[in-house]
């Protein structure tokens, strides 16, 4: 096929100077994090007497380790419930045509388009009401609803596209609707769940602006809400602050670069149209 | 006479039982309705209902905390149109929503280009291109912050390869504070669309690039003519996805700038929160949510039609 000339060294190199600069601001973040305060060196060379206890002030003042408890929990039971939902619904509506499913469909997608802001402000007086305000389940409640949509329509697409043949010979071998869908029709919509639960932990785990509102001011936090309060702590010593920054950052680039391939297939699978 | 009609019946009722029901195509249609309740009800509770409370809402001087509010009519949204704030950060949505899309999908679509060729690193380099877009957009921003600072490592770098005049205080200087975050956001996002964009393009079978070599095409015009038109999926999703996101805006806002240096960062979802939750005007903060509701409509139908017709006019 094609050579490696001369052209695709250059093409090489322009492209790993690019990653580099990308990078830089991950090797600032961790040169610093392992200097002390004082130390007088400049901020671009590398830190010559590495210490670690910066990493151990944001441990024991930021609250991380509970905040990284109540995130995992919080994506862990959103990405079950929004994958249970949500592909029931959508088989649903991808089997049946009848009017009132392609109605119920419409207005599943309706939910596409509205930006979260606008239910977020009166669902939270109902939070408050349901005495939710300060504990993860109204966080857990909130994303198994907004991302019903979104899940849905993933799963509507991949199961129009699926042929129906297993599960009529399941249920003509008299399997009932429900364990047709259980033991037949859900292994087979495996690649799509993928996509559905790497997209929707990515987005749950990241988010900020509903604990934000739902949290703040409470001792229940998660990893990206304990990270803000920390930061506002102890905004002049950024050493400590970066140590912080990257405790946070650690769980989801473990995650990553250990399941890099499928979490960059969920993110580009799922979107193709 | 009784047991004579009833028999039929029952027999027939047994056999809807028995059977599945066909539906209008002939298909079965074995999937049980009560499958969309659980779904269904979520999503009422949580989007559905509160989205329609909040239209009612904007028209009202709720505070949030009192039970009971008495409605105005428009007045929220004229005292929208009437802040002066409230417009700025409108204009502001709207440019801070272009200028991410434009850049992000111009270095996502060179990175996809650049990665998807002979070039041995690539696979390494498509996994840490991609790596900053799951990471926490409130975290990086933090970072982000402390690097721009007057005193922080990108002017130290400037400072090092002798762009000494071109330092700044990127975040607290007016001129330059919006642009910043911009260049935050890129920065994340840039190897999202680069990893659209190299699904586009590996969708691209090599019999029509060899065809294009034999033809003698320059790289140019091979882009053009071969990997444009069947890139258009990908361009449409991409340009969704950072329009949609542009215009939502606001972890990074909060956490560089707070809306400052003297307002001049505010977007709409940032004097949402301001305007809920430190002011309490919260009938006048779900007004400009109604308004953001249609902004994202406007943008992303008007984008998806454009595209739409762009891509039939491309195939």
């Amino acid at each position: 096929m094609k050579r490696y000339t001369g052209r695709t060294l250059v093409l090489e190199l322009v492209m790993i100077a690019t990653a580099v600069v990308i990078a830089f601001p991950i090797y600032v973040l961790v040169n610093l994090s392992l200097r002390d305060k004082r130390s007088g060196q400049s901020i671009l060379s590398p830190t010559t007497d590495p210490t670690f206890d910066n990493y151990r002030t944001a441990w024991r003042d930021a609250g991380l380790g509970s905040a990284l408890l109540n995130s995992t929990i919080v994506t862990v039971v959103s990405v079950l419930v929004i994958v249970v939902v949500s592909s029931m619904a959508a088989y649903v509506l991808a089997r049946v045509t009848r009017a009132w499913s392609r109605i119920a469909f419409v207005v599943v997608m309706i939910g596409l388009l509205l930006p979260f802001q606008l239910a977020l402000l009166p669902l939270y007086s109902t939070m408050r009401d349901l005495d939710l305000l300060g504990s993860i389940w109204s966080l857990i409640l909130f994303y198994s609803g907004l991302q019903v949509p979104f899940a849905t329509f993933l799963y509507v697409g991949f199961l129009r596209a699926l042929p129906t043949d297993y599960e009529e010979a399941a249920m003509l071998d008299g399997c009932s609707p429900l364990r047709a869908f259980t033991s037949v029709v859900f292994p087979l919509l495996r690649p799509i769940t993928g996509t559905v639960v790497i997209l929707n932990a990515v987005f749950v785990w990241n988010d900020f602006f509903t604990p934000l509102l739902y949290l703040s001011g409470t001792d229940t936090s998660t990893m990206p809400l304990a990270v803000s309060t920390f930061v506002a702590q102890y905004l002049s010593n950024y050493n400590v602050v970066f140590a912080g920054l990257l405790i946070g950052m650690l769980p989801v680039l473990i995650v990553y670069f250990l399941m890099q391939r499928s979490i960059i297939k969920g993110f580009s699978g799922g979107l193709k149209a | 006479m009784a047991t004579l009609t009833s028999e039929p019946a029952a027999t027939t009722a047994a056999a809807r039982r028995r059977w599945p029901r066909f539906d209008l195509l002939g298909r079965r249609s074995r999937a049980p309705w009560w499958f969309l309740l659980p779904g269904l009800t979520l999503y009422a509770f949580v989007v559905l209902i509160p989205s329609a409370r909040g239209i009612a809402l904007a028209f009202t001087d709720w505070n949030g905390i009192n039970p009971t509010y008495s409605y105005v009519g428009f007045d929220n949204f004229s005292k929208l149109w009437e802040t002066d704030l409230v417009r700025e950060a409108l204009v502001r949505t709207v440019v801070i929503a272009v200028a991410i899309t434009i850049v992000q999908n111009a270095i996502g679509l060179l990175l996809a280009l650049g990665v998807n060729s002979q070039i041995k690193s690539r696979n390494v380099l498509r996994v840490l291109l991609f790596a900053p877009a799951v990471l926490t957009p409130v975290v990086t921003a933090y970072l982000w912050r402390n690097l721009l600072a007057p005193t922080g490592a990108v002017n130290a770098l400037l400072d090092l390869v002798g762009l000494d005049r071109f330092e700044h205080a990127w975040l607290g200087d007016s001129r330059y504070a919006t642009w910043s975050i911009v260049f935050i956001v890129v920065w994340q996002y840039a190897g999202y669309s680069m990893v659209i964009f190299l699904a586009g393009l590996q969708s691209i079978s090599q019999d029509i690039y060899e065809a294009a070599e034999v033809d003698g095409a320059s790289r140019i015009r091979r882009f053009w003519y071969v990997e444009r038109p069947l890139l258009a999926p990908a361009i449409t999703i991409n340009l969704m996805l950072s329009i949609i996101g542009g215009i939502k805006l606001f972890d990074q806002i909060y956490a560089t700038t707070g809306g400052g240096p003297a307002n001049s960062t505010q977007n709409l979802s940032a004097l949402i929160y301001r305007y809920a939750f430190n002011s309490g005007q919260f009938s006048f903060a779900i007004a400009m949510s109604v308004v953001l509701t249609v902004l994202v409509a406007v943008l992303a139908f008007g984008q998806f039609a454009f595209l739409r017709r762009a891509e039939r006019n491309a195939s």
